[in-house]
């Protein structure tokens, strides 16, 4: 049909670009999606929510004893105070790691993950290495993130079976007794809300 | 037809080491954004649920040599093939041919907010008390099933703790196969690492999963 010439030149497209690019144009032409709100869960996810969400959380649990009680209470409700609600994160569970105990997420079915306080998850994270091993050998995968555990201290894995979503609340470095809510969420990693990494000391910032 | 999931990998070995990336790597490609976002907002049509989608991921034949958005690029296209709203001759011509299926909603830019924030809660109100207590030593079923279902292997047949009574919630094998929410008890449920791995695992070891009821029986 020679009147649905081409616009563009997609000869410079691989397989997958190609692919994807037939599938939204099929879709648009359909009317089943709106090319503008694809523009916008894109910005969401790249620009709005990520990780330091999540790092707000650890650091006002850090410097307010009752939000920490409540956190650890009803973690839902308790992130949702600061604005941070909804998909992949409808229903939440804190877990704070202490000298004794160290918590570790994982989800060895898929990908679950606690977008509204972490973002998507990073490509390790849904990686068959980290969701084969992690439930098996925590200390080894630990190891390989530089975290080296005293070895009476329990390691718990968290496997997001369902749609409950797991935040790690790291221990809070020593040294950090005049630090304000803000500079204490620069010392939240992704990783240690994860469970494969620790918060970081202000001189590692 | 057998079911075969692609994406149970809990303990199983031979995948080598962790490759870490970056805080603020997101997406590594221009094409990855647009797959999620084709993803979510045909979530939004309420032609299918997640559990059906992530049964469309995992039965993938060639799950376990894809990269992750790849995976949900196949996942679509299955879904949205088995539903009837496009056909496999449109993907491969990358334009429709047939006219449009109704379906319950488009998503627009000013709804995305909205939506995201609000999610998919899949707590329910009880219908009966719970069948566990705190602290109830249970078991969890042994044979494998022939559907989508959220027991992973290294986890059948053994015995934990119940930790934490989570409420009723949407039971993902029955929302997956179509059955409706058919919601369940939620626990989650604790196992010595000795319980799963014998001798090989570490002192101090234990992993939790949440499991709705019909996994679990009394120990």
């Amino acid at each position: 049909m020679g009147h649905e010439h081409e616009h563009v030149d997609h000869s410079e497209l691989s397989e997958i670009e190609r692919r994807v690019r037939a599938l939204e144009t099929v879709l648009t032409q359909k009317g089943y999606i709106d090319p503008a709100a694809l523009e916008v869960l894109i910005d969401t996810y790249q620009t709005k929510v990520g990780p330091r969400n999540g790092a707000r959380v650890v650091a006002r649990a850090w410097v307010d004893r009752a939000y920490r009680d409540r956190l650890l209470r009803d973690a839902t409700s308790a992130i949702a105070e600061l604005g941070y609600t909804g998909r992949q994160g409808e229903h939440m569970i804190a877990m704070e790691n202490t000298p004794g105990r160290h918590n570790v997420v994982v989800c060895t079915l898929c990908s679950c993950y606690p977008w509204p306080v972490l973002g998507l998850p990073p490509v390790w994270y849904k990686s068959a290495p980290y969701r084969s091993r992690v439930v098996r050998d925590p200390r080894g995968v630990l190891l390989e993130f530089g975290v080296t555990l005293p070895p009476d201290t329990e390691i718990r894995v968290w496997d997001s079976s369902a749609e409950v979503r797991y935040l790690v609340i790291p221990e809070r470095p020593a040294g950090t007794d005049g630090l304000d809510e803000e500079a204490l969420s620069a010392l939240v990693t992704r990783d240690s809300m994860i469970g494969t990494g620790l918060a970081r000391t202000p001189a590692e910032v | 037809m057998p079911y075969t999931t692609h994406a149970d990998l809990g303990g199983r070995p031979d995948f080598g080491p962790v490759e870490q990336n970056a805080e603020d790597s997101v997406f590594h490609a221009a094409w990855e954004s647009r797959v999620l976002a084709l993803t979510l907002a045909m979530g939004a049509t309420g032609c299918w649920n997640l559990d059906m989608v992530r049964a469309a991921r995992e039965t993938l034949p060639d799950y376990l040599d894809l990269s992750y958005y790849e995976i949900w690029l196949g996942g679509l296209e299955e879904l949205l093939v088995a539903k009837s709203l496009v056909t496999a001759e449109e993907l491969a011509a990358g334009r429709a041919r047939h006219p449009p299926r109704p379906v319950s909603g488009i998503l627009t830019a000013d709804q995305v907010a909205a939506l995201l924030a609000k999610g998919s809660p899949t707590e329910r109100t009880p219908s009966g008390p719970a069948r566990y207590r705190l602290g109830q030593r249970v078991v969890t079923r042994a044979t494998p099933v022939d559907h989508h279902t959220r027991l992973p292997d290294y986890l059948r047949g053994r015995t934990g703790i119940i930790e934490r009574i989570l409420g009723p919630h949407v039971f993902a094998d029955s929302h997956a196969q179509g059955l409706g929410e058919d919601p369940q008890w939620l626990y989650t449920v604790v196992f010595e690492g000795r319980e799963l791995w014998g001798t090989e695992a570490a002192p101090g070891h234990r992993v939790s999963f949440d499991a709705w009821q019909p996994y679990l029986e009394p120990a």
